[in-house]
């Protein structure tokens, strides 16, 4: 199982949850593995097209998933995913 | 009283009561504030704005509050500089240095964003303010934070240099280092915002926050005499300014405030151009990057708005450059022996990246330039250590300074300091 961190935005599909298990070989298995858990939330984290949306953030233990392999990231029992909206520079 | 009818996404145009938010409910697309403008339109006049206080709430009706500011009485209204020396180094007949470098209190222009910030976080009652930052946004929150009587916590990486580091504690925040590097800490903002229901001004504060960079542009268009400057080059790094930059313009046009057409350009540095790349390539997917440059206040590789640059730099007919660091330097000594002001690297790339685009004839010579300089050169003296002159040490005797200032004035070597 992989551990998925849920931002507040999506806890209402979560009954509040902010850490969830879910499983998959990828990105793209484990988010239809999500929304079979909690219908809905494929669509939060998703276009029409399945791309992941402008402003979500997929973390896979810490690294952007932009510098791994996308949504083919592959992903193995006791990773952890995070989904994060994106933040507005501080620097 | 208080023009804002509420918050909208800027991605689906949801619509949501004013509150501590910064995502859209249904596409996590950034919120941001929608005026009422008819009503503006009735009461801010040219007199009215010329009658107040020289700071960034003369424009208040533009900002996102409901009452009365709270903190920021001495921030914005930056000098707008005649750069003429400057001007006649780089070729052009007509250029401005919009400088932020001497905001207050902290040098930068995240006094700006700050005071909006802070000020609408005490509206909504939080006693506690909080931000993810390696320096300038740091320094501003625990200043305002200060000042305010807030209690204040500052999340930054644990391998900073000392200088931005005390740039903050002497304001005393708490301040917790990560181990990790930015977005570690800023993924962990991230849940500590939800956790601890704080006031992020970069997070849950975000909507207000970003809109007190519009009086960045609004001040630039009063100090030309409420005219829009042709060209205005802007430092990309999350991406806040340069949109909200763009967005104080319209605002002006459209109530009739200020006129004319304007370009703007964004100004990145080579080692993290993640923008420039996309606006270069023609897309607007911005691939993220792993930043190295010493610009590090704009060493965002994943910047947050970026997608709105690209559409504002698109929509005006501008364009923007990326710069490497020997320029990034060397732009920061012209502006100094030009003009006498001394910028960080994020304004050292601004001035860079101009006159690589007036040497590109992007931007033609003989039109207006405005140089956006967004930060203090004294915070980061590391910058620019290894390249500046060392003094002549001599001994207290006045032959001494003679035979040297002989050497000098023959080796034509007076300016050397």
């Amino acid at each position: 199982m992989v551990q998925v961190k849920i931002p507040t935005p999506l806890r209402k599909y979560t009954a509040g949850a902010g850490s969830v298990e879910a499983q998959g070989a990828t990105v793209t298995a484990l988010v239809d593995d999500l929304e079979r858990r909690y219908p809905g939330m494929k669509a939060r984290l998703c276009d029409e097209s399945g791309q992941v949306r402008r402003f979500v953030n997929i973390f896979v233990n810490g690294e952007d998933i932009r510098f791994l392999k996308h949504l083919e990231t592959p992903l193995k029992a006791g990773d952890e995913l995070s989904i994060v909206p994106a933040i507005a520079g501080g620097h | 009283m208080s023009y804002v009818k509420g918050l909208r996404c800027r991605e689906c145009g949801g619509e949501t009561p004013v509150a501590p938010l910064h995502v859209c409910e249904i596409c996590f697309g950034p919120l941001e504030v929608v005026y009422d403008y008819a009503a503006i339109r009735r009461v801010l006049t040219h007199e009215a704005i010329a009658a107040r206080p020289r700071n960034l709430w003369r424009y208040r009706e533009l900002l996102p509050l409901d009452g009365e500011p709270r903190v920021g009485f001495h921030s914005g209204f930056t000098p707008l500089v005649r750069a003429d020396r400057l001007a006649a180094a780089l070729g052009v007949d007509e250029l401005w240095v919009k400088d932020d470098s001497v905001n207050h209190p902290t040098f930068s222009y995240k006094d700006r964003v700050v005071s909006v910030a802070i000020s609408k976080a005490m509206e909504f009652g939080f006693d506690t303010v909080s931000c993810a930052s390696t320096g300038n946004l740091a320094n501003s929150v625990s200043a305002h934070a200060a000042r305010a009587g807030l209690a204040c916590y500052i999340f930054i990486p644990d391998d900073l240099e000392q200088g931005k580091v005390i740039g903050s504690t002497i304001y005393g925040p708490r301040t917790i280092a990560i181990r990790g590097n930015y977005d570690d800490v800023n993924r962990l903002c991230s849940e500590v915002a939800d956790k601890y229901g704080w006031a992020f001004v970069n997070i849950n504060m975000r909507p207000y926050y970003t809109e007190g960079a519009k009086t960045y542009g609004f001040e630039v268009a009063e100090q030309l005499g409420w005219r829009l400057p042709r060209h205005i080059v802007v430092p990309t790094a999350g991406g806040t300014i340069l949109p909200k930059v763009a967005k104080a313009f319209r605002e002006l046009r459209d109530l009739g405030l200020a006129q004319g057409d304007f370009k703007i350009y964004s100004a990145q540095a080579g080692g993290c151009a993640p923008v420039v790349q996309a606006l270069h390539k023609g897309t607007d997917l911005i691939t993220p990057v792993k930043p190295a440059t010493i610009a590090k206040s704009i060493a965002i590789g994943n910047p947050a708005d970026g997608f709105y640059v690209l559409k504002a730099v698109r929509e005006s007919g501008g364009w923007g450059e990326a710069v490497t660091d020997e320029e990034i330097v060397s732009a920061i000594r012209l502006l100094a022996r030009t003009e006498g002001i001394f910028t960080e690297p994020a304004g050292g790339t601004t001035v860079a990246v101009t006159k690589k685009l007036i040497d590109q004839g992007r931007i033609p010579r003989n039109e207006p330039i405005v140089v956006s300089v967004t930060g203090n050169g004294y915070k980061t003296l590391e910058a620019v250590l290894d390249t500046v002159e060392q003094p002549f040490r001599i001994a207290a005797r006045l032959t001494d300074f003679d035979e040297l200032y002989a050497r000098l004035a023959g080796g034509r070597e007076a300016n050397a300091v």
